[in-house]
Order: structure tokens, then C-alpha cells, then sequence
């Protein structure tokens, strides 16, 4: 296991806490510095006003909003990790949504819904971790699998239908709030809290990056790759659908067409902007959520500027291209060709 | 050579069983209007499932050419209605710009070491993006040329075999000589088997990736001026999640999802087995999403049929 050296969490000495938030400096500029333009396009943009018991603002809404995507990237980070990937997690999204409307409006208490609809979210993560950690498919081509037949289940579910509901507990999850805080807030920096703590004060987080640098030497070392690829698809199951309950109470209703749309997309964004190499290894949880927030900060951005929403796809494409480019083993190789010319002379 | 055509040979097995079982249950079937329809309906799908299989065999995969039909039925709606381009310039250079498109996902993946799938996902935002700012919305296209296409086709029996099922058809011909008769398919087959074997024994291995994607691409162009043919019009939101059906195609075909092994006539038999369950479940009067669940499902078998025989054959691998 020496190929993953890391300093043991919780005795960085001070000049390696210096040494870790340089590593993350990036991220966090480019996050202040979008949240500048924000205020730069429109002067209200940094105001926070408590209306009827719950925060409002430009500033709050980017944390909101962003909520259901933070929480996809939290599950979906581990899952690249290992260097595999999640492609259903919008699928779940769906699946999850339209069994908490369809329950909820068969009468059933809103607790009930909630712990009915985690479960289908884990069932499914069971199952993707199934097809990938015991059947050994390649990870995308078996989430692949969900990510198509996903949407027509939920379809099955609501009946091809937009299910409403008016339960008020159940909205509560995306409407309610704690301290004048909204719910998803909350309910964000909790999953990152579970997230940190499995994968940062447990050895879970070693394992994860040990197997996306190498799976067989892994093996080999006495850890059980089945086991802890098979739990890290759970957890990203279960991160989907405690996303897809947010989508879902915030519209107060399952759309099986719409619902999760694309946000596979956003989730694997998220996470490369994170500063996680998509090939596996070393992965930041803390910073895949910062990547959520980036994204959630752009799209306010060019809402508050007046833009068409349509340009969101093209300007996240440039985006995601642009890190890639950077992140690439190629320009990495040659970034250590000139360091290692640079010592010769 | 028996491992290499079981999976063909059980695909052939399930398009025939299954064809059998529609017969059975619809007499219509017997007829030769819901097999040319068939043909006619799922023609852009035969068509970008070709360009996949090769991507697939060459060990790759290419989830963009969703996107790229959708941006080239936009592109034409928005050149020959607004600008008023004749759609034979507006072709020429939409195909072009597919090609264009091709290489420079083929020389990220190349030059740059990017996983095909993030690469391929990225130009799958890129084009969709693309199409939703050059027309937020439907745009219709009204031209004689396309009233002129409509109106060719061969009658068979009782239906008719359009020209857009032809220029499928055509395809899928071309796609099996170009796989199996020329040096390029040669370089695909080594290639997906192992890139490291192929560049030792001398396969231009930057060229054939890049040849791979330019394909795909054009092939989905080809799909995308098919499909604005057959649905008049342009839309940004058309064919998503085609990538999956095509893949799903290419798959149930018999093609490796690891690449090295494959079929173009495979997927021609995959893209009639989903337009097979397609007419079955209309007329059944069952909604689309059936589709969506049995097709997945299907994948799923074939995959892990695929997983089975690879385990059988070479040994479980750590």
C-alpha cells in the first residue's frame, strides 16, 4: 500500500495544512471569483434577508440550488475514485422521486415515503455495485444498463404521468428550514459530513484510491476489492436518491421524463472540477463539493446577466474541456519532463 | 472460429425467434409493411449504430452521436429555412463540420490520453449545446427537395421501402466491406484487441483512432440529415439518449464491449431486434417507456453473456 502515501488525517503539522489548501487554491478562487462577477452583474447579489422564517438571497440561492448536485457529486467522487463512473445516478433520480409521489399520495406517513425511497436509492446502488464489483462489467457500460431501463421504470411507476403531491412534511424536505436555513442546505452539508467521515476517518477512503491505482495489486495486498466496490456504488445509490427526494419535494411532483435530466453530467463536473483525476486514484470530497457549488455559481451567473439558459450546456462543455486539458496525463508528462530538465541544469 | 460467431449466431437466434413470436401473435406482421416501416423508422438509428460499432470494436465508445444528429437537424432547419441555403450545400457542409467534429474528439483522445467516454461526453455537451444556441426551439423545414425524397421509394409487397431505409441499408453494406475487406478494418479489429500489440506490429495507431471517430461522426451526420428527412424539421432536443439505443444495438449484436471483436451485420440484426420490440409493443397498445425496459434489459442479458464467455474462455482475471 505504499503507493498511496498520504499523511495520516488529523496529524497534518501546520506547514502541511499550508501545503493542502495550496492544492485547493484553484478551486476556491475560481469559486470567490464567480461569485464576484455575481456581484459585479447585479449589487444585491452578496444581500441576505430572512422572509417569513427563511434566508433569501443571490448567495443563499447558490447553495440551495446547488444542493442536489453537491450531494450526487459526494456519491458520485468515491465512484471515481476507483475509476469507475455512475452514469444511472439520474435515473435514480427519477426512480426515487416517482416512488416517494406515488406513495405519499397513497396515503402513506411522509417518514415512511422517505426511508421507502433511500431504500429503492440503495437497492439500486446494490444493484450497480452487483454488476460491476461481483459480475466485473466495466462500470460504465453497467450503470449504462440502469441509466436506460431507470427512466422507463419510473415511467412504469408514475404511469407515464407528472405525479403531484401536497403532503406537507414531505415538501418540508425541500421547502422547510432549520434556523431560518432551507432544508437542502442542510441536508447537503450533512451527506458531506457522512461522506467525510466514511472516506477520511475511516480506512474506507485509502481502500477506494488504492483500488483506482491499482485493483490487483490491491487485491493482493488482503484488502477485498469486491466488497468495497460494491459499498462505494451503494453510497452513490444512496446519494442519488436522497438527491432525487429534493428534486422532487421541490417541484412537489415526479416528472419521470424530466426529473434528474443530464445531471450525470453535472455530478461527473462537478467532481473533475473537483480535482479528481477521472482515471481514479487520490479523490476530494471537500473539493467535489466546491465543484457543485462552481457549477450552481455559473448557472446564477448567467442568470443574473440576462443570459438564455441555453447557453448553460455549451459554456459547462468549454468548461469541462478546458479541465480535462489540463488534467490530462499528457501535458502532466511533459510538465514533468521540463521539472526533470529544469534539476539537470 | 465457433467462439467467434456464437454471439452472431445467438443475436440471429433472438431477431428470428422473436420475429416468429410477432407473427404469431399479429398476423400483420407477416406482411411486408411493418418490416419496411421498420426499416424506415429506426434508419438513423441503423445508421449511427454502424459508426458505433466500429468505435466499439476499436475499443472505444462514443456517446456524442445523440447530440450530433440532434445539431444537424438544427443546423439544416436553421440554414435552408432561414438563411435559405440549398440543402444539398447545407449537406456538404454539415458533414463537414461532422467531420471536423470527429477529428477533434479523435485527437483529444489520442494526443491528449482522455478516456473516449469523457471526451466523447464533452463533445455530447458541446453539440447539444451548440444546437440549443443556434435555435432554442423546433424549426420546421419546408423545401421541395425534401418532398422529392419522400416520394422515392420501391413498393415490396404491400409497404414501401423508402430512400432513407435504402441509404441505411447501403450503409450497413458498406460498413461490412470496410470492416472486413479493407486494411482500415484490419487496424480497428488490432487496435481493440490491443493497442500495445497493434503499434508493435506497425498499426498507424494515431490515424486509425482518429479514422474511427471521424467515421462515427459522419455516420451520425448521415443520421442526423436521415432524420431531419424523415421528421422535417429541427429540434435540440431530438435523439436524447440515442447514444444508449445505438450502443444498446451494438451490444446486442455480438460486439465485445471491450473491443477486438464485433460485427457490423450483428448490429444491423441488433437495430431490428430493438425496432422488432418497438412495433411489437405499439401494437400491443403499451406505452413507449416498455420499449426503453425490455431494451434494457436485453443489454443486460447480452452483456452478461459476454462476461460468461470471456470468463469461460480465458479465465477469471484479478
Amino acid at each position: 500500500m505504499n503507493t498511496v502515501s498520504r499523511s495520516p488525517a488529523g496529524g497534518n503539522t501546520f506547514s502541511g495544512l499550508f501545503e493542502k489548501s495550496k492544492r485547493y487554491l484553484p478551486q476556491i478562487t475560481m469559486l470567490v471569483v464567480l461569485l464576484l462577477i455575481g456581484r459585479w452583474i447585479s449589487p444585491t447579489f452578496f444581500d441576505i434577508n430572512i422572509r417569513d422564517g427563511r434566508l433569501y438571497g443571490n448567495l443563499i440561492d447558490v447553495f440551495n440550488r446547488g444542493a442536489p448536485i453537491a450531494i450526487l457529486a459526494v456519491g458520485m467522487v468515491a465512484v471515481i475514485g476507483t475509476g469507475g463512473i455512475d452514469l444511472s445516478v439520474g435515473a435514480v433520480i427519477a426512480i426515487t422521486g416517482a416512488v416517494a409521489a406515488i406513495l405519499i399520495n397513497a396515503g402513506y406517513p411522509a417518514w415512511q415515503v422517505i426511508v421507502v425511497a433511500l431504500v429503492v436509492g440503495l437497492v439500486c446502488g446494490v444493484w450497480n455495485g452487483a454488476l460491476v464489483a461481483v459480475v466485473g462489467m466495466q462500470p460504465f457500460v453497467a450503470t449504462l444498463i440502469l441509466m436506460v431501463c431507470g427512466r422507463g421504470i419510473a415511467q412504469m411507476i408514475t404511469q407515464g404521468k407528472i405525479e403531484t403531491f401536497v403532503n406537507q412534511d414531505l415538501a418540508a424536505i425541500s421547502l422547510g428550514t432549520v434556523f431560518s436555513i432551507p432544508m437542502p442546505i442542510i441536508i447537503s452539508f450533512s451527506v458531506l459530513a457522512v461522506g467525510l467521515f466514511l472516506f477520511r476517518f475511516t480506512s474506507l477512503g485509502m481502500f477506494v484510491e488504492a483500488i483506482g491505482i491499482n485493483r490487483r495489486s490491491t487485491n493482493y495486498t488482503g484488502v477485498n476489492t469486491v466488497v468495497i466496490l460494491f459499498l462505494v456504488y451503494v453510497w452513490a445509490g444512496f446519494c442519488s436518491s436522497v438527491s432525487g427526494l429534493i428534486v422532487a419535494t421541490n417541484i412537489l411532483g415526479a416528472d419521470a421524463n424530466n426529473a434528474g435530466l443530464n445531471s450525470e453530467m453535472d455530478a461527473i463536473l462537478a467532481v473533475v472540477i473537483g480535482g479528481t483525476s477521472l482515471m481514479g486514484g487520490r479523490f476530494s470530497v471537500v473539493m467535489t463539493f466546491v465543484g457543485a457549488l462552481i457549477i450552481q455559481a455559473i448557472n446564477a451567473d448567467i442568470l443574473t446577466a440576462g443570459f438564455q439558459p441555453h447557453y448553460n450546456l455549451i459554456i459547462k462543455a468549454v468548461l469541462i474541456l478546458i479541465v480535462l486539458l489540463v488534467q490530462s496525463p499528457a501535458l502532466k508528462s511533459m510538465k514533468l519532463l521540463r521539472e526533470a530538465k529544469g534539476r539537470k541544469a | 472460429m465457433i467462439r467467434r460467431y456464437l454471439p452472431l449466431f445467438v443475436t440471429f437466434l433472438v431477431l428470428f425467434m422473436g420475429y416468429a413470436y410477432c407473427i404469431s401473435e399479429f398476423r400483420a406482421f407477416s406482411t411486408m409493411r411493418p418490416l419496411v416501416n421498420l426499416l424506415r423508422d429506426n434508419a438513423h438509428l441503423g445508421i449511427a449504430a454502424v459508426g458505433m460499432t466500429f468505435v466499439i470494436i476499436s475499443g472505444g465508445i462514443d456517446l456524442s452521436v445523440g447530440a450530433v444528429i440532434a445539431f444537424t437537424t438544427v443546423f439544416l432547419a436553421v440554414t435552408i429555412q432561414k438563411l435559405g441555403v440549398h440543402p444539398m450545400v447545407a449537406f456538404v457542409l454539415i458533414l463537414i463540420i461532422g467531420a471536423m467534429f470527429g477529428a477533434s474528439i479523435g485527437a483529444i483522445i489520442h494526443y491528449l490520453k482522455i478516456p473516449p467516454f469523457i471526451a466523447t461526453l464533452a463533445g455530447m455537451f458541446l453539440a447539444r449545446g451548440g444546437a440549443t444556441v443556434i435555435s432554442p426551439e423546433s424549426e420546421p423545414v419546408y423545401h421541395e427537395l425534401y418532398d422529392v425524397v419522400a416520394g422515392l421509394s420501391i413498393p415490396i409487397g404491400n409497404g414501401k421501402l423508402t430512400f432513407i431505409a435504402m441509404v441505411m441499408l447501403s450503409i450497413v453494406v458498406i460498413g461490412v466491406a470496410l470492416l472486413h475487406t479493407s486494411r482500415f478494418g484490419s487496424n480497428v479489429y488490432a487496435l481493440g484487441g490491443n493497442a500495445t500489440s497493434a503499434q508493435l506490429m506497425g498499426v498507424p495507431i494515431a490515424r486509425t483512432t482518429i479514422s474511427v471517430y471521424v467515421l462515427s461522426s459522419v455516420l451520425a451526420t448521415i443520421a442526423g440529415i436521415v432524420f431531419s428527412l424523415y421528421m422535417r424539421a429541427g429540434n435540440n432536443l431530438y435523439c436524447v439518449g440515442f447514444e444508449l439505443d445505438a450502443i444498446a444495438a451494438v451490444v446486442i449484436g455480438g460486439t465485445l464491449m471491450t473491443g477486438g471483436s464485433g460485427f457490423v451485420i450483428g448490429t444491423f440484426a441488433g437495430v431490428c431486434i430493438q425496432g422488432l420490440i418497438q412495433t411489437y409493443i405499439t401494437y400491443q397498445n403499451l406505452t413507449s417507456w416498455w420499449t426503453k425496459i425490455v431494451v434494457g434489459f436485453l443489454l443486460f442479458a447480452f452483456i452478461l453473456m459476454q462476461r460468461v464467455m470471456v470468463v469461460i474462455y480465458k479465465g477469471r482475471d484479478a
